[in-house]
This record gives structure tokens, C-alpha cells and sequence, in this order.
């Protein structure tokens, strides 16, 4: 055993508490779920291995010339995007969970070295959570292209380390620039923006160039084949090191080492100084403007109210809100674009606008539904169970409304027809999510919304499969096809499931 | 005498069972304009008879009756006139104390003008009203359990039912917590409260129930306690004493 309060203790510490974390994320704080939760691991690696031979299994010959260094360096780009936007996330969680800050405070130990560990733990997670999502298709390339593609795990990992450094940078960053106070929400904002912003800028370009979704239309262009920098250039590091040159691969795990011990080295200090400053944070201020007085409304009126208030200053709720119209962009570009030339996209943008419509709503109804962070005050007030339920219902599809109607409307001026079965499909999707939370309603706190998705596996696959489901019959409905009551039916048979195998209240 | 007031709460045969009998066929009596003190060790029972009273929990057997009103045949009744709070304030954090109010007033379709006069009242009272329109979420433990009080009496209850209500608060927010209690008593209003501070029970409470293993083991005037106590160990002395020769057959079980 290392001797205390050194890098090797702190770490194996930090290693534990990660540990720990993960296995409660994987059973919802159950230990008994251990071995389902293994059994449906298994199963899920299984699934997205079986998906990535069909997506992947094609470019598993590919050579190392200049279209597949474009596409490969693009690829990449996006997935570090995303876990830039993933570590920045984690860093902000970081800075404003309390829990054992001041335990490590007060103690004698080097406060440097306490946070230069918490830094490369945020790496550590970012870089194997990524390895983890990238390993069924690192592992179809490897099995039918060879074992020179497992090279990829580790510039996967490099990417991790990367993007935890930048987070870290940009993170601190904000706080100098707007202090604790502000940084939790626009920290929040810019992760989630960094997540979709180039997903959706190549969607754009694809869109404004091919008329295609496609975000690999772009990287695929001859134009940009023709522009980019010889084979040799050092741009192409990354992408020659996922192709098994080992010494592009060391090149790029060495310099993203750098930049991680860079940052460390740069930010330990401050780390700890912003910690303690976001420590402060819940015991600051918040003025709201002085409202003119009660207003007479009913206990159904009183209750939607709040939850909206609730929703309107939940950070969380706006950052996730923005990102999903943030993805509405682009179909909301094709409709206007097929507006202008003809309505043959439209088939597009139903599905993805009723797509969108379900997962918010599903969000928003756990916040509103499982979140009442007052349950017992509700719960004695003169009013039944009923009409409380109802009144939060209410409020979700109330605010599905507010979101989708204009993009909907918008929809109008290009087909009245597409736009009654968006309008139609959003309605059915979001009642439909909603029913999901409701069946399996949970008492937790607002603060809890990260977990949700653990406590009920069932609830969370449910959502997305009667989302998907009523997508694709919006899209065939709008196409005028009858074949919509496939999935509408599958849809329905969810639905169904899910009222018979959800718990009994 | 106080048994000729009305009786604000009665409870006949209330059972509660979870994987032992939680509440062992407890009837209580309590009269308006009382103040009642329920004490007992931890897992005697106290909380969940509360939640019981307060339509929290469904009895597995007995009667709740609050103010002549059969709580469980008709709880939305028996709630427009009863007010629940417990030791862990629950209100939201991204409200403001005066908008947790004017919810609060709407649950209970109190009249808004008259709910807005008594919310501002209570704000007062409390040593909230500078902070009226603050979020409550960097609120302190006795600052979120006051904005909680002023919720639980905005609606003018009949019966207020608290499960440790001065758990956590410094000596400042206990006092304006007990004096807005005493007030409301005083205004005819009933107090039922569990605590764990005897000395809250000797200078507040009118009489004292005391129960353990579920069961009212001994109810009475701090003075007919004693007496009980006295003639069981033949002295008498403080609540703290009191209560320890009553409960001493029966130790602390699990947690409620």
C-alpha cells in the first residue's frame, strides 16, 4: 500500500470512488441488480456489435490515401466534440458537488496534488467511457481488418485526455470571465452547444451543398478532397494512427499526455480555488422581480404554474432544450429549402420534429411527474391525487406545445397535410412519453434527474422505442402511405407492455 | 375543562403494519385549542401515526376522524383544514418564499387577497420578509423550515400536525417557530407535534401522549405524568425523567 496523501494513495482513492459511482450507476444503488445488470450489458455489446458490422464492417479494408484520412479526421472531429462536450459536463459537476471538498480542505493534504488527481480521474472517466462507446466498431474493424485498427483505443484514449484538459481550460476559463455564479448555466449551454455544433454544422453544409442529412455528405466531397493537406501533412496524425501506424500513434499519445499534464500542472491550483468559489454558490442570492401580488387561480391552475416556473429557472432543462432545437436546425433549414424548391423532403423533417417532441417530453415529464420536490405538501393539500397528476401532465404537453407549435406552423406554409400529422404525431408522442413516467413514477428530488435513466432501464428503452415508433408513422402518414399503422401499432404495443409490466403504485 | 371543546382528532383503532406492527390499535383523543405533544423513542410509532393523521399512509385498519370529518372516507375535507410538516422542509428551491406561499394559498383555493394578508403576516412573523422575494434555494436549514411553517399556516388550518418540527433549528429560528405556534393556539387552533426535545414539551404542551411499540403507554398533563412515574418508581422529577421511567420497558427499535 502507497503511503498516504501521495499522488499513487489519492488516486487509488479517487479510483475506488469512481468505481463505486460507475457499478451504482449501472444497478440504480441496487447491489441485487448487479448480475442483470452484467446479463444486460452483455446483450446491449452484443446489439451494438451486430449495428457496427453493418456500419462499419465495409471500411475495414480501407487504405491510407487521402479520402479515408478526410473522412477518418471528420469522424474523429465529431466524436471529440462530443467528448469535449461529455468533459465539460463532468468538470462542472466537479466544481459544484460539495460532497467531500471540505473534508479535503481541512485535511494537511497538498491541495495541488488532491485536485491534479481529481483532474486526471475526469480524463481517466472521459477517455474509458469513450473507449467503451468506440470499442464495438474498433473491435468489427479489428476482427474483419486486422489487429492494426486496435490502434485506435488508443488515440480513443488520447482524444479522452485531450478533451479533459480543453474542458478543464475552458471551464476555468468561464468562471475568470463571469464568475461561479453564472458559469454553472453557460458551462452547461456551451457543453451542450459543443455537442451539437459540428453534428449539426456538417448537417447544415450537407444540406445547403447535397440536399442530404448526411453528415458524412461533406467529408466525402471531392471539393474538400481536393483542398486538404497532402497524406504526409501532420493533420493527418490522428487519423494515420487509427489506421495502425504506430508512429503517428505514439506522436499522438505523447503530445495528448502533454497537453493533459499542461493542464494539470496549469489549472490544479485554480481547480481548487473555483471548487471552493462554486461551493458558495447555493448560498448566494437569487432575486426574482417582485411579482404584483396573488393571483386567483384553481389548485390545478396553481399547479401548473409552478411546474412551469419550475422548468423556466431549471439550468438543466434549458441547456437539454436548447440543444433539441439546437438538432431542429437542420430539418427546420430542409423545410425551408423544400419550401422554396419542392415538398419532397418533408418525409425528413416529420419524423425527426415528432422524434425530438418525445424525448423532451419524456425529460420534462420526470421533472414534473417523479421530481416534486415537495411530495408531501401536494400530497396533503386538499385536491385529489387525480387532479394533481393531470395538472402536471397538463403542464408537460402544455410546454411541447409552446416548443414545437412554431416549427409546426412553419410547416403549415409547405404542406398543410405534413403539418396536421406532425402536429398530431409531437401530441401522441409526448402524451405517449408522459404516460411512460407516469406508469413508472418514482419520488425524487429535481436534483436526481441525472439517474433517471438508471432507475428504470425499462422506462428509459420504452421512451426511445415509442418515440422511434411514432416517428416513422408520422413520416409514412405525412407520405401518405398506409404502412404508417406498422410502427404506429408497434408503437401501441409498447405502450401496452409498459402498463402491463410497470410497477403496481 | 379542556374535554368540553370539541375534538379536533380522534383515532380509533389505528393499525399500521410493516414487517412488525408500525401502530398497534392507537386511539387518541386531542381537543380543539390544544396543544399535544407526542413523545416516544425512536420507531415507537410516532411518524407514521402522523402520516396516518395527516393522509400521508393508508391505515391497514381504524378510524381517523379530523374535526368530525372522516379523513379516509373523505380526505379532500379533512385536509382543507389540516396543515402537515416535518422535520425535512419541503418547498422549492427556485421559488421564492412569497411564491411558495401563493402556491400554497391556490392548493388550498384560499381567497388571494386574504391569502396574500396572512402570507405577509406569517413573512413578518418569521423574520422572512426581507428575504420574501429571494430563491429559497440558498436558504438555511431554519430559513427553509420557517418558509415550510408559513406554508403549513397560510391556509389558516384547523389542525396542525408537525413530526420534529425544531429539528436542525438554531435557538433564534426555535423560538419565532414555537412563539408563531403558541399563537395559533392561543387563537383556538390545535397543535399536535412530535419532538424530541423534552424541554419543547414541558413548557409548550397542554397534555402528553407517550407512546412505544405503536401504543399509547401513558397520556396526560406533565403533572399526571409525573404521577404515573412516581407511582411506578415512586419519585418524580423532570419530563426527561418521566419519560425514561415510562418507555424504560421499552427500548429504542429501528428506525420509523
Amino acid at each position: 500500500m502507497s503511503p498516504p496523501a501521495t499522488l499513487v494513495w489519492l488516486a487509488s482513492h479517487e479510483l475506488r470512488l469512481s468505481w463505486r459511482d460507475w457499478l451504482s450507476l449501472m444497478t440504480a444503488g441496487r447491489r441485487h441488480r448487479a448480475r442483470t445488470a452484467t446479463i444486460a450489458l452483455i446483450v446491449f455489446a452484443a446489439f451494438m456489435h451486430l449495428l457496427a458490422w453493418s456500419m462499419v464492417g465495409p471500411y475495414a479494408k480501407a487504405a491510407t490515401d487521402k479520402a479515408t484520412l478526410v473522412v477518418m479526421t471528420g469522424c474523429l472531429l465529431l466524436s471529440w466534440s462530443l467528448l469535449l462536450s461529455q468533459a465539460m459536463e463532468s468538470v462542472t459537476r466537479a466544481f459544484y458537488t460539495r460532497s467531500d471538498l471540505d473534508l479535503i480542505l481541512a485535511s494537511p493534504a497538498s491541495p495541488r496534488k488532491v485536485f491534479s488527481v481529481r483532474i486526471g480521474r475526469i480524463a481517466g472517466s472521459v477517455a474509458l467511457i469513450a473507449m467503451l462507446l468506440a470499442s464495438p466498431f474498433i473491435n468489427v474493424l479489428a476482427f474483419i481488418g486486422g489487429a492494426r485498427w486496435l490502434a485506435a483505443y488508443g488515440v480513443v484514449a488520447a482524444m479522452g485526455a485531450v478533451a479533459a484538459a480543453f474542458a478543464v481550460a475552458l471551464t476555468v476559463a468561464l468562471f475568470r470571465l463571469i464568475g461561479p455564479k453564472r458559469t454553472r448555466l453557460i458551462a452547461q449551454i456551451v457543453a451542450a452547444v459543443i455537442g451539437a455544433a459540428f453534428v449539426i454544422g456538417l448537417q447544415i453544409a450537407a444540406i445547403l451543398s447535397y440536399g442530404s442529412l448526411s453528415r458524412f455528405a461533406p467529408l466525402q466531397s471531392g471539393w474538400l478532397i481536393a483542398r486538404a493537406p497532402g497524406v504526409d501533412s501532420f493533420v493527418w496524425w490522428p487519423a494515420r494512427a487509427v489506421l495502425g501506424d504506430a508512429g503517428a500513434l505514439v506522436v499522438v499519445a505523447a503530445m495528448s499526455l502533454a497537453i493533459l499534464g499542461l493542464a494539470i500542472a496549469a489549472f490544479s491550483v485554480r481547480f481548487g480555488e473555483h471548487a471552493t468559489a462554486a461551493a458558495g454558490v447555493s448560498s448566494t442570492v437569487v432575486r426574482q422581480r417582485r411579482s404584483a401580488g396573488f393571483r386567483r387561480r384553481s389548485p390545478g391552475g396553481v399547479l401548473r404554474h409552478k411546474e412551469w416556473t419550475l422548468l423556466i429557472r431549471d439550468p438543466w432543462l434549458v441547456s437539454q432544450t436548447l440543444m433539441q432545437i439546437l438538432y431542429l436546425l437542420p430539418p427546420a433549414l430542409m423545410l425551408w429549402l423544400s419550401f422554396r424548391e419542392s415538398g419532397a423532403a418533408l418525409a425528413v423533417v416529420v419524423p425527426v420534429v415528432v422524434m425530438a417532441a418525445g424525448q423532451l417530453a419524456g425529460g420534462l415529464a420526470w421533472l414534473s411527474i417523479s421530481g416534486e420536490d415537495a411530495p408531501d405538501l401536494v400530497a396533503t393539500a386538499p385536491i385529489t391525487a387525480r387532479r394533481v397528476i393531470w395538472a402536471k401532465v397538463e403542464a408537460v404537453i402544455g410546454s411541447i406545445a409552446f416548443v414545437f407549435a412554431p416549427l409546426v406552423a412553419a410547416l403549415a406554409f409547405a404542406s398543410p397535410i405534413a403539418a396536421g400529422v406532425c402536429g398530431l404525431g409531437v401530441l401522441i408522442a409526448a402524451a405517449s412519453a408522459t404516460h411512460i413516467q407516469l406508469c413508472f413514477r418514482v419520488q425524487a428530488k429535481r436534483s436526481q434527474f441525472r439517474r433517471r435513466q438508471t432507475s428504470s432501464r425499462v422506462a428509459t428503452f420504452a421512451e426511445a422505442f415509442s418515440s422511434i415508433g411514432w416517428a416513422g408513422a408520422s413520416a409514412l402518414a405525412a407520405g401518405g402511405s398506409w404502412l404508417a399503422l406498422l410502427p404506429a401499432l408497434i408503437a401501441l404495443g409498447v405502450l401496452t407492455g409498459v402498463r402491463v409490466i410497470a410497477p403496481r403504485s | 375543562m379542556i374535554q368540553h371543546r370539541p375534538i379536533a382528532l380522534a383515532t380509533r383503532d389505528l393499525c399500521k403494519r410493516y414487517d412488525r406492527p408500525a401502530v398497534d390499535r392507537l386511539d387518541l383523543t386531542i381537543y380543539g385549542g390544544e396543544f399535544y405533544s407526542l413523545l416516544g423513542p425512536n420507531g415507537a410509532g410516532k411518524t407514521t401515526t402522523l402520516r396516518m393523521v395527516a393522509g400521508l399512509l393508508r391505515p391497514d385498519a381504524g378510524s381517523v376522524a379530523i374535526d368530525g370529518i372522516d379523513a379516509l372516507a373523505d380526505p379532500v375535507a379533512a385536509k382543507q383544514i389540516t396543515a402537515w410538516l416535518s422535520d425535512e422542509p419541503m418547498i422549492y428551491d427556485r421559488l421564492t418564499p412569497f411564491e411558495y406561499l401563493e402556491f400554497v394559498a391556490g392548493l388550498w383555493r384560499i381567497d388571494a387577497a386574504d391569502a396574500e394578508r396572512s402570507a405577509n403576516e406569517l413573512l413578518d412573523w418569521l423574520g422572512l420578509a426581507p428575504h420574501a422575494h429571494e430563491r429559497c434555494e440558498g436558504f438555511s436549514k431554519g430559513m427553509r423550515q420557517k418558509v415550510a411553517l408559513a406554508g403549513a399556516l397560510v391556509h389558516d388550518p384547523k389542525l396542525i400536525i408537525l413530526d420534529e418540527p425544531l429539528t436542525g433549528l438554531d435557538a433564534g429560528s426555535a423560538r419565532q417557530v414555537k412563539n408563531v405556534l403558541k399563537e395559533r393556539v392561543r387563537a383556538g387552533g390545535t397543535v399536535i407535534m412530535t419532538t424530541h426535545i423534552l424541554e419543547v414539551a414541558e413548557r409548550m404542551a397542554d397534555r402528553i401522549g407517550v407512546i412505544a411499540h405503536g401504543r399509547l403507554i401513558a397520556e396526560g398533563t406533565l403533572d399526571e405524568l409525573r404521577l404515573m412515574a412516581g407511582k411506578e418508581t415512586d419519585k418524580a422529577g423532570s419530563l426527561e425523567d418521566t419519560f425514561l421511567t415510562l418507555v424504560g420497558d421499552a427500548p429504542a427499535v429501528i428506525a420509523e
